[in-house]
């Protein structure tokens, strides 16, 4: 699809009224975040990399998601724990342990190939194996449709959309404080809101949304 | 946070960045009359009660204590800190999501991070069996609590509509009504189309400026914490009084056992803070630790004397675990709704809560309009619809043009939804929660009626590309149900324990039953009620 919000960027908001100290602070450091290796064996960090680029794709023209980094920092927390765990399934690191190394024997067993060199077809089919449990490789320690449910997407996709990329590609306000928004009403935008290609407006959506701030 | 806030002599003051406020201070020597486990919507609130009817009180907490100016940013990730995310087992027919959605671990508990709508309940919910034909009854009348909801709106100054469509006369809300985002009006237009009533939703935040406290500038990051402190949580509300009044809190202070003596009494609680556990001494103990804590510690707290855990001679600590419905129809609109814009839910429907007619099932809903935030909204269309790849990313992009609608749905009390231990344990050394659940037929048949109401009332204001999420809950209640006979209930109607005369409980817990409206106003106005009768208690020598 192509980019509904032309030339919106949140970031260009982040000196303004609407970023206020701490989430400037917050997000800088998320967008600084280098990727650990003392959580994943490297193997698994090249597949958990490939699993990220077919569930969520990159954004188009826009700074690449550090999803690898914000998944191998959340499962070195101590307890990395989200509150509540599927009694079926392992703790979160030991799951995605599991999980990366299972969707690598299943790459194994079907194709004779590693799950990173697999072409996207190949991949996706693989995975929605997975998604339905039509598994073939050995997943009794870990249930796929347990994993990919409960642990695995929920994951990848939290830490996707925690990045302002994700945000601007969306058309989404971002952070809005203390600023907040005035024009609450349909079809309303605040000059500091992104603008969607096609709305009609006088003005186009690209030259509005070089003007956010 | 490491390291906790609350201690010598002073607390952080959450009006101001760096601010701090005079704290009382207790030894743990000192037999206080109350300690207090929790400091959210039922501890919180009675805290500031007990102390301000001059009852000396410690109010521990499990969670951090922040001062939302400086310590909350606009971002779902870093404000996980606001959640439960010790690990809890869910396991049964219909596993519950925990954490966020309804786990709070803040001082000042899940108000921090709630929704805000405070709804009254309908005044048959509080004898639902003998009136309505199911559930239990409540040991306490709808006239009494109706008493202390106007004490607790006042308190919170909720902002309400001039008048109020459903139930009895209540007074005017303390403040203006927020104005309705564009996500609201669909709720509005399609309640007309289908003829029947819709009000703007009575919310814990302000509408013109209170105190220290600004009004709201529609940030629509309610749900993840007010940094800006026009939300009335707990934590800006009663626990400012509750200092003022000589309480003293401590954060970052977890709850392991309370401890009873020879004559079967509580004499204090273990807690663990600064890396070492505690002993508070105290004459009287209330567990305020929502419905998965509280029966956890109860349980937890088994000795000889109690072999089954505290307050447990019913059998019935941790059963009738009671969510609710939260299942939600969705669908696209020509025109940009931009529902991230202002609080998620500022109009709804309490029809289906007052109404009976034509239902094949017990209980009531309301439904409210949405707001999800991006990683909110993306892990419900991938877990809803089952969207990944670019097909996920495509229908984000689209999401200026979602609306939706949401039910909150009554559950009925099954003995079976419960609460018990694991044997895992945690990083304090206790025994974790393995949280039991499953709807029923009544909860299906519920669900049914409401998911095809909402999807009516959308396509009645043009939505297309509708869809049903169909797996949500919200709250928690139930676990230690309160009542009038000591065989079915954990506490009586002054929530006080039948077997330790000295152990309260004070949170949604004690909940017979849990309606279809939002429980927070009414935890709050039944802890106004419990304070008023340990007062009263007091006076005539029955403490």
């Amino acid at each position: 699809m192509t980019d509904r919000f032309p030339d919106y960027d949140v970031l260009n908001k982040r000196n303004t009224l609407s970023w206020d100290a701490r989430t400037r602070d917050v997000i800088n450091a998320r967008l600084d975040l280098p990727e650990r290796s003392d959580v994943l064996t490297p193997a698994q960090i090249a597949t958990l990399r490939a699993l990220a680029d077919r569930i969520v794709p990159q954004p188009q023209g826009r700074q690449a998601v550090n999803v690898v980094a914000l998944i191998l920092e959340k499962l070195a927390g101590e307890t990395s724990a989200d509150g509540y765990r599927h009694a079926g399934l392992p703790p979160a690191r030991d799951a995605w342990k599991r999980g990366l190394d299972a969707i690598e024997a299943e790459a194994q067993e079907r194709h004779r190939a590693r799950f990173t060199d697999l072409p996207p077809a190949d991949a996706d089919a693989l995975l929605r194996a997975v998604q339905s449990g039509d598994v073939r490789a050995d997943w009794t320690s870990l249930p796929p449709r347990l994993f990919w449910q409960w642990r695995m997407l929920p994951d990848l996709v939290s830490a996707y959309y925690a990045h302002p990329s994700a945000w601007s590609a969306m058309g989404f306000g971002g952070p809005a404080s203390p600023r907040g928004y005035v024009r609450l009403a349909p079809g309303r935008r605040d000059p500091w809101e992104p603008a969607e290609a096609g709305d009609q407006a006088l003005l186009s959506a690209s030259f509005r949304n070089r003007r956010v701030g | 946070m490491q390291a906790p806030r609350a201690t010598n002599g002073r607390a952080p003051d959450v009006f101001l960045p760096g601010g701090w406020v005079p704290m009382r201070e207790y030894p743990e020597t000192e037999e206080v009359d109350f300690v207090i486990i929790g400091t959210g919507a039922g501890g919180g609130t009675l805290a500031c009660k007990l102390a301000e009817a001059g009852f000396s009180v410690v109010a521990l907490d499990a969670g951090a204590y922040w001062r939302p100016l400086e310590d909350f940013a606009s971002d779902e990730r870093e404000q996980s800190k606001l959640y439960w995310t010790d690990e809890r087992i869910v396991d049964g027919a219909n596993p519950i999501k925990l954490g966020s959605n309804n786990s709070g671990k803040s001082v000042g508990g899940s108000t921090v991070h709630f929704a805000m709508v405070s709804l009254r309940f309908r005044p048959e919910w509080f004898k639902s069996r003998s009136v309505l034909g199911y559930g239990a009854d409540w040991p306490v009348d709808w006239r009494e609590m109706w008493h202390y909801y106007d004490e607790v709106e006042q308190a919170l100054q909720i902002s309400g509509p001039v008048s109020y469509p459903w139930g009895p006369a209540r007074p005017r809300y303390p403040r203006r009504a927020h104005p309705l985002n564009a996500a609201a009006t669909h709720l509005a237009r399609g309640a007309e189309a289908l003829g029947t009533e819709w009000a703007e939703t009575p919310l814990a935040t302000l509408s013109s400026p209170h105190g220290k406290a600004h009004p709201c500038v529609y940030r629509g990051m309610c749900v993840i914490g007010c940094s800006t402190n026009a939300k009335q949580s707990v934590l800006v509300t009663w626990l400012p009084r509750a200092l003022a009044a000589g309480a003293e809190i401590r954060d970052l202070a977890m709850a392991g056992r309370i401890d009873t003596g020879p004559d079967g009494r509580a004499t204090g609680v273990h807690y663990h803070r600064e890396g070492t556990w505690r002993f508070q001494k105290a004459k009287h103990v209330v567990v305020a630790g929502y419905a998965i804590e509280t029966p956890r510690l109860l349980l937890n707290s088994a000795c000889s004397r109690f072999p089954e855990g505290l307050a447990n001679s019913s059998g019935l600590v941790g059963r009738n675990l009671m969510v609710q419905l939260n299942q939600a129809v969705w669908g696209q609109v020509d025109e940009e709704i931009r529902s991230y814009k202002g609080p998620p839910s500022l109009a709804i429907s309490e029809h289906w809560n007052y109404s009976d007619a034509g239902k094949d099932y017990h209980g009531g809903w309301a439904y409210m309009s949405q707001g999800p935030l991006p990683i909110t909204w993306a892990t419900t269309l991938a877990g809803g619809r089952g969207l990944w790849g670019q097909p996920l990313i495509d229908e984000m992009a689209l999401n200026n043009h979602s609306v939706g609608l949401k039910m909150v749905g009554e559950v009925l009390p099954y003995p079976h939804n419960r609460v018990t231990l694991a044997d895992e344990t945690d990083q304090y050394g206790l025994r974790i929660p393995r949280v039991t659940f499953a709807l029923g037929d009544n909860e299906h048949a519920m669900i049914a009626h409401a998911l095809d109401f909402m999807e009516a009332s959308l396509e009645a204001t043009g939505a297309r590309d509708r869809w049903r999420e169909t797996d949500d809950t919200c709250h928690l209640n139930g676990t230690a149900r309160m009542g009038d006979d000591p065989a079915s209930s954990v506490v009586n109607a002054d929530c006080r324990s039948w077997d330790v005369p000295n152990l309260w409980i004070c949170d949604g817990s004690v909940f017979p039953t849990v309606g279809g409206a939002n429980p927070s106003l009414t935890i709050q106005a039944l802890a106004c009620r419990t304070a008023d009768r340990i007062r009263e208690l007091a006076r005539q020598g029955a403490l």
